[in-house]
């Protein structure tokens, strides 16, 4: 075999996709190559993209597993919209993932899957090598599974394990493709086979079978330098919007001084944050898996009148079961985090797509006037920061808070500059000193209106509280016609004071334009490069993206009045337009949503911007 | 807050007046609550129990309005939920002496589940059950235990379900105690309840409790003066199960069934009469005895099965100090750099 020396190309970004069979280890392929991509510097963003069913049928398009990465010498903050390099394990993954591939793509397939049984399993007709509906693509047709096999042969493994390695072939080439060394790939297999020291021989071999045959390969003559991200120094990780959000707990717990109490029930895609929790005991977490969403959220309203930071988290069904709870929680004046992580609904709906459909719920899906405090993450990352946000609204004002996330930011991962708990602020939740004669189970702190928290074991400070309404200051049970309404209105006044402790919003872009553009969590990435793109061209349009949704950011009206046409960018029929409406009546917000489980494209975004700006 | 790690202590003598309150009780008069919620008072006074380690957590239903009535501190729930509020509670402050009432339809109906997997999970927790056969907050509409066939506001023909007995599903979800009693007998009820407490562990206590005005005398058969003796065995550990007024009945084991011999008859003596054995693993023979109904049977009462075994909470606390001492993860800064590199 002639080795050809490659071209090498310098770029600032590429995004590269796997796709596979959900039992072809796609997810790891693409965590291990997201690693690699991280500790060589590049900035990154990532995206897996994973069928509901477990093992949906082998070679079908219900079974195709997918892992999107973009790659970046610059700041990179989606997943981006179309792959330049689209790996397809089978024909079914080709056949899925062929719409989102920019047109000159390199496309690797593995040549031993691409048979009639393979083609009439994924849905073609004819055969998509041959029939010329991959003109102006580069095909690079890989004898991926026949090769590795052939590379693990003298390690005496079955035939199942050893196909299994096929995933670490095709890696092995994108290694060559974008210059990066093997090395930390073996050390990410080492790591995932400490156990299995054979699995482990086997999977770095194929790694460099793979990247050895790149070599050779005639189409893949030009590879790519992605060069390290400059200008950034510091501590770095790549982190995923579930683990932050479950860091984020923990880091409000050390910071309170309280532990942590996690009760919870499985569901996708939140699970992760549950799962993360039950691993972190030597940092005094306490998770209790419940029998259900409800008693996963009643065991940590407990936890709260006990003493601890009491959180939840879930997923779309699971916040409708929540809801009577939540309005206990209310109604107690308990510190109480929910964690809902959001995905396409109603019912069941799209359980691993994203979608921000629960808004309306967040704010309002529960019986009585029952107001909490709402945030939304943007990024992956900052799950970290709003889910210690939530917990320190909680505590210190003595509230429910509800933190949206989504499938997206859960599962999706980023480079993370990782803060030292020094850098944290303090929490001061509202504790009572034993035996305090002033105590009243609804005094309050008259700055927030926080009632102060006394916890069981505490001398001198027994009290009673629970689900009827209560009379303010003595805490008594009352059913006074204007005693209830005062406490309608106070304790939504003490959620709208949360305003005064979290900051204004800031724009990205100017102050003032021609054009607002407005979202609020996940879907920041697509939106701030899609406007940032037309600031670059010159438009005047700026950036509004909402972390607080309730109570808004105090500077919320001053900037709708600074723009002359205003647009709510959102993943559902339109629940922030309809909420921003109903608070600013005096604005014209034009509506663009996108219902289908996936998210924005930047080049939907800017053409939809520039419609508005021209029109 | 040195008392809190030890819950034992008692810092100064507590009388059954530390726990009343200065509120009005407002359950109808004449109703069974009144004197289960004055034998609680004695028990805790008995207990040895720092007072405000006591905690009384309710769902919903007129037993479950019985933390206003007590002064400890209480937390009144949302319906059928109050068990996982209270194993919540424990999980957080493992040093609580946490009671959680509930009814025949907080328990049984809206709250099954929670209740079957409070028992499973054996949490330290002491569940008074007051079972009185019918809704009473909400005016006498037929619960989960209402005995088949019952009229009332909901089945003007007659019930059609079969009732559940609490004793069974303790059993079934793995129950470590279980006990019944009745609302008339405050004495036994106050051992039952000292014992409940004392038992580390899920304890199940199901009081046979009369509602005057939606199902008055429901259980007279059982509680009557007149018929108790002969319709009730109150079972002690240790002891023969016999029973009735002249002290002349008994239960033997006849072909692995429970059957009532009277002794001095068919050459039966005291010997023959099986001797009750509480803390016995194997909860075959408490499955029997749970199960004895009227007429065939007495109702069995007292301490039906207690049988120790680790709780959650302490598994819990043990895996947390455990992971405690052998983590390398101390604190949040060490969990904040694993995997994470510097660049320059
Ligand atoms: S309705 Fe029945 S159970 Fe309820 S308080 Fe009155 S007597 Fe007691």
């Amino acid at each position: 075999m002639s080795k050809i020396k490659p071209k090498v190309i310098e770029v600032d970004e590429i995004v590269v996709k796997f796709a596979g069979d959900s039992g072809d280890g796609m997810q790891l392929s693409g965590s291990q190559f997201s690693d690699t991509t991280a500790f060589t510097g590049n900035d990154l963003s990532t995206f897996p993209d994973f069928p509901s069913e477990i093992r949906a049928p082998q070679g079908t398009i219900a079974g195709v597993s997918g892992f999107q990465i973009h790659i970046g010498h610059k700041e990179v903050t989606t997943p981006g919209d179309q792959a330049d390099v689209l790996v397809a394990l089978n024909p079914a993954a080709l056949k899925a993932n062929i719409a989102w591939v920019k047109p000159g793509a390199t496309i690797i397939v593995d040549i031993d899957y691409f048979d009639n049984k393979g083609y009439k399993k994924a849905g073609f007709v004819e055969d998509p090598l041959n029939d010329g509906s991959l003109l102006g693509y580069n095909v690079v047709k890989a004898p991926i599974t026949s090769l590795s096999r052939a590379s693990v042969r003298d390690l005496g493994l079955d035939i199942k394990s050893a196909e299994r390695t096929r995933n670490e072939f095709a890696l092995g080439i994108l290694y060559w493709l974008f210059n990066k060394d093997l090395k930390y790939g073996e050390q990410y297999i080492d790591q995932r086979f400490k156990s299995k020291p054979v699995l482990a021989v086997a999977n770095k071999k194929v790694l460099r079978a793979g990247y050895n045959y790149a070599e050779t390969v005639e189409a893949l003559r030009t590879t790519y330098q992605i060069h390290p991200i400059e200008s950034r120094t510091g501590r770095f990780r790549n982190i995923t919007g579930n683990i932050a959000a479950a860091w984020g707990l923990i880091a409000a717990s050390e910071k309170s001084g309280r532990d942590l109490f996690l009760g919870s029930y499985p569901i996708t895609p939140a699970s992760e944050i549950l799962q993360e929790l039950s691993k972190r005991k030597s940092l005094g977490v306490k998770t209790f898996q419940a029998e259900d969403e409800i008693g996963g959220i009643n065991s940590a309203i407990g936890a709260a009148f006990a003493g601890d930071l009491a959180a939840t988290s879930t997923s779309g069904p699971g916040l409708s079961l929540k809801g009577e709870a939540i309005g206990l929680a209310v109604m107690t004046e308990l510190p109480l985090v929910i964690i809902n992580v959001q995905r396409a609904g109603p019912a069941t709906g799209l359980p691993t797509k994203p979608e921000q459909s629960d808004l309306l719920q967040a704010l309002y899906g529960r019986n009585g006037e029952s107001p909490v405090v709402v945030l939304a993450s943007s990024t992956p990352a900052n799950c970290f920061f709003y889910a210690f946000q939530a917990a320190k609204i909680a505590l210190e004002h003595m509230v429910p808070v509800i933190m949206l996330s989504d499938g997206y930011l859960a599962n999706g991962a980023e480079l993370w500059k990782v803060p030292e708990m020094s850098e944290l602020p303090d929490i001061h939740p509202p504790m009572v000193e034993d035996n305090d004669e002033d105590y009243q189970p609804y005094g309050r702190n008259p700055e927030t209106l926080a009632r102060y928290w006394a916890l069981p074991g505490q001398e001198g400070l027994r009290h009673r509280i629970g689900g009827l309404e209560k009379e303010n200051i003595t805490g008594l049970v009352s059913h006074g016609p204007l005693n209830h309404e005062r406490m309608v209105k106070l304790r939504e006044e003490k959620v709208q004071r949360v305003a005064n402790y979290v900051p204004e919003l800031e724009l990205v872009g100017e102050d003032t334009g021609e054009l607002l553009v407005i979202g609020w969590g996940g879907t920041y990435g697509a939106l701030v490069s899609a406007v940032t793109d037309l600031q670059e061209e010159g438009k005047k349009i700026s950036l509004a993206q909402f972390n607080y949704i309730k109570p808004l950011p105090r500077n919320t009206k001053k900037i709708l009045e600074s723009f002359k046409k205003i647009i709510v960018v959102e993943m559902n029929a339109g629940q922030f337009a309809f909420y921003l409406r109903a608070l600013y009546q005096e604005f014209n917000f034009i509506q663009y949503n996108k219902v289908q489980g996936i998210p924005f494209m930047i080049s939907e975004l800017k053409e939809k911007f520039n419609q508005i700006l021209e029109g | 807050m040195e008392d809190q790690a030890n819950p034992s202590k008692v810092a100064e003598k507590v009388t059954k007046a530390d726990y009343k309150v200065d509120q009005p009780v407002k359950w109808c008069a004449g109703c069974g609550s009144f004197a289960i919620l004055s034998s609680v008072q004695s028990a805790l006074a008995e207990s040895g129990v720092r007072k405000e380690d006591v905690v009384f957590v309710s769902g919903i239903g007129c037993s479950s309005r019985f933390p206003y009535y007590i002064n400890t501190y209480g937390f009144h729930g949302l319906h059928g939920r109050a068990a996982v509020i209270a194993s919540g509670m424990k999980v957080a402050n493992p040093n609580l002496d946490i009671w959680h009432i509930t009814g025949d339809g907080d328990s049984m109906a809206i709250g099954g589940n929670h209740f079957i997997h409070l028992v499973r999970r054996n949490i330290d927790i002491n569940v008074l059950l007051f079972n009185n056969k019918i809704y009473g907050l909400t005016k006498g509409q037929y619960s989960p235990t209402t005995p088949r066939g019952s009229v009332t506001k909901t089945s003007p023909d007659g019930t059609i379900e079969n009732p559940f007995k609490p004793g069974e599903l303790t059993m079934g979800a793995q129950g470590t105690f279980f006990a019944r009693v009745v609302d008339t007998e405050p004495k036994r009820m106050k051992e039952v309840f000292l014992a409940a407490s004392k038992h580390k562990g899920a304890s199940v206590v199901e009081i046979l409790q009369n509602c005057v005005i939606f199902n008055n005398r429901i259980h007279s058969e059982i509680t009557g003066k007149d018929v108790r003796d002969d319709h009730q065995i109150f079972l002690k550990h240790g002891k023969p199960m016999i029973f009735g007024k002249n002290h002349d009945k008994g239960l033997v084991l006849e072909k692995s069934r429970l059957e009532v011999v009277t002794i001095g008859e068919n050459g039966i003596t005291e010997k023959d009469i099986l001797v009750h054995d509480a803390h016995n693993p194997d909860d075959t023979t408490h499955y029997m005895l749970v199960r004895m109904t009227l007429p065939e049977y007495p109702v069995a009462t007292g301490i039906i099965r207690s049988v120790s075994d680790t709780t959650y909470d302490k598994a819990l606390q043990d895996q947390v100090k455990e992971a405690k001492e052998n983590s390398k993860i101390k604190c949040m800064d060490d969990l904040l750099r694993q995997n994470s590199w510097i660049v320059k």
